[in-house]
C-alpha cells in the first residue's frame, strides 16, 4: 500500500519532518516495493490553511495513510473526511524507519487533533 | 451647536478624519486619542468629535471614555454552503480558493469556515450550482454616548476569529457616515502594527498622527508604519511619547522622513500612574488640553496643503 510522511528531505534515508501542514517534503512510499517519490510541500510559507491545502495534497495522491508529527484541527478534519488514516511518527527518525515502524504496527493511530490551531485553526 | 462652527473650526470641507497608529504597541495610541477627543470635546466652538476605537482585536478606549452603549450591529462574512446532492467533487472551488478553505476529499467538499475570507469565487466558479452563501457572523459593532458627549463607536473581533479587516470596514461604513454629514471630526483609533488591519483603518484618513516612543523599537516599527502612510499618500506628523527615555534617533528619523513633531509627552510616573487607574492624559495635567487643540490646529493646516492629499480618495 502506499504512505505518505513528512520529511525535511526527499530520500527512504532523509530525516522526519514533524509537521504535517508545514513539513517540507512529502515523501510517497509503496510498501511492497518501498518504491518512492517526494513531493515539495507548496503549502510550507502558505499564509493560513496550511493544513488544509496539504491534506487536499495527500488525498490526491489516494495514500491508504499517512504518517507525521502533529496534525493540527483543521488537518485533521479534512484527512478524516478524506478516510485517510494517521499516525505518529513516535521514535521513527527517519522515512525507512517510520516505514518499518508503520509495517511491524508500532506506530500510533491519531483519532483526534493532536495540537492546537495555528493560523486560522480553531484551537484545542 | 450647530454643523457650521464645526466646519469653520475644521476649515475643512467634509470635516477631517484622523486616524492614530504606532507601529510598536504600547506607545500610548490611545492614551492620545482620547484626550485629543476630549480636548476638542471641551472646546465650545465646535461639536464633539466622533470617535472610533478600531483596534477589534483588543479595544480598550471605553476604558476611557465610558460610552453607554445603544446600538449593536453583528458583522458577518459570507461563506459557501455545498449543496451535496448537487456537488460533483469536482474540485473547481479548492482549486480557485486562495485561503484553502475549502477542499475536496473523494466525494466531499468540506468549508473551513475559520479560513475563508468570504470572496465568493468558490461560488462563481461552481460549474453545477451546487453552493451557496450563508452568513457567518465573525464579531459585533457597538455604538454609543461616551464622555464629553463624544459619540463613540468600536468593532470588536470575536475570539478564535482570525480576521479583523471586515470588521473594520464595516465599523468605518457604520459608524463614519452620519457623523460625516454632520460635518464632526473623526478620530479613528488605529491598531498596532502595519499590515491590513492597520491598512484598513488609516485608508481614506486625512492625516496620520503617529505616537511613538524614542528607543529603537519604537523607531523601528515607526519606519513601517511612516511607509504606510506613504504608500497611501497620507500626510502624517508624530507624537514622541515617554520622551527623554531612549536615545536621539526618532527625532532624526523624523526630520529625514520630513514628519512634523506635533508634541512631546515626558516619560514621567504620574502619568504612568494616572493611566493605570483609567485615567486621561487631560484629567491627570489638564493644560494638555490646550497642547492638543494646538496639535489639531497644526493637523488641520498640514492636512488642507493640496500637495499632500494625492492618495485620499479611499
Amino acid at each position: 500500500m502506499k504512505l505518505i510522511i513528512t520529511a525535511t528531505a526527499p530520500g527512504l534515508e532523509a530525516p522526519v519532518d514533524p509537521r504535517f501542514g508545514r513539513g517540507a517534503y512529502f515523501v510517497v512510499v509503496d510498501t511492497d516495493t518501498m518504491q518512492w517519490q517526494a513531493h515539495k510541500n507548496e503549502a510550507v510559507n502558505a499564509a493560513g490553511g496550511a493544513g488544509t491545502q496539504a491534506a487536499q495534497f495527500v488525498a490526491q495522491q489516494a495514500a491508504g495513510a499517512v504518517i507525521s508529527g502533529d496534525f493540527g484541527p483543521n488537518a485533521y478534519i479534512a484527512l478524516a473526511a478524506g478516510e485517510v488514516k494517521m499516525y505518529l511518527l513516535g521514535a521513527s527518525q527517519t522515512v525507512s524507519e517510520a516505514v518499518a515502524n508503520y509495517v511491524g504496527g508500532k506506530l500510533q493511530e491519531v483519532r483526534a487533533p493532536t495540537g492546537a490551531g495555528h493560523h486560522g485553526g480553531r484551537g484545542g | 451647536m450647530a454643523a457650521g462652527a464645526a466646519e469653520a473650526r475644521g476649515g475643512a470641507t467634509p470635516p477631517l478624519r484622523i486616524a492614530v497608529a504606532s507601529g510598536k504597541g504600547g506607545t500610548g495610541k490611545t492614551t492620545v486619542a482620547v484626550s485629543l477627543a476630549l480636548s476638542l470635546a471641551a472646546d465650545a466652538q465646535g461639536l464633539p468629535p466622533a470617535f472610533l476605537d478600531c483596534d477589534v482585536e483588543g479595544p480598550n478606549a471605553h476604558l476611557f471614555l465610558r460610552p453607554n452603549f445603544e446600538r449593536r450591529e453583528d458583522v458577518a462574512i459570507q461563506i459557501p454552503r455545498v449543496d451535496a446532492a448537487k456537488c460533483t467533487a469536482c474540485g473547481r472551488c479548492a482549486e480557485v480558493c486562495q485561503y484553502h478553505a475549502i477542499v475536496v476529499l473523494g466525494r466531499r467538499t468540506l468549508v473551513f469556515p475559520q479560513l475563508c475570507h468570504g470572496c465568493g469565487s468558490c461560488t462563481l466558479v461552481c460549474p453545477e450550482d451546487a453552493i451557496s452563501e450563508e452568513p457567518h457572523v465573525i464579531g459585533v459593532l457597538e455604538a454609543g454616548a461616551a464622555a464629553g458627549d463624544i459619540p463613540f463607536a468600536r468593532g470588536v473581533l470575536n475570539v478564535g476569529e482570525p480576521m479583523a479587516v471586515p470588521i473594520i470596514r464595516q465599523l468605518k461604513q457604520w459608524g463614519l457616515a452620519a457623523h460625516s454629514a454632520a460635518g464632526r471630526t473623526a478620530i479613528l483609533d488605529a491598531p498596532p502594527g502595519a499590515s491590513c488591519p492597520v491598512v484598513e483603518t488609516v485608508r481614506g484618513a486625512d492625516y496620520l498622527l503617529f505616537v511613538t516612543e524614542p528607543t529603537p523599537f519604537g523607531l523601528h516599527d515607526l519606519r513601517l508604519a511612516a511607509d504606510v502612510a506613504a504608500e497611501l499618500g497620507i500626510p502624517a506628523g508624530v507624537v514622541i511619547n515617554r520622551d527623554g527615555i531612549g536615545d536621539a534617533a526618532v527625532d532624526a528619523f523624523c526630520a529625514d522622513a520630513g514628519l512634523p513633531v506635533l508634541l512631546r509627552i515626558p516619560f514621567e510616573r504620574a502619568i504612568a500612574e494616572g493611566v493605570a487607574q483609567g485615567r486621561t492624559l487631560v484629567e491627570i495635567h489638564p493644560e494638555y488640553a490646550p497642547r492638543l487643540r494646538s496639535l489639531f490646529a497644526a493637523i488641520v493646516e498640514q492636512a488642507a496643503r493640496p500637495a499632500a492629499r494625492k492618495g485620499d480618495s479611499g
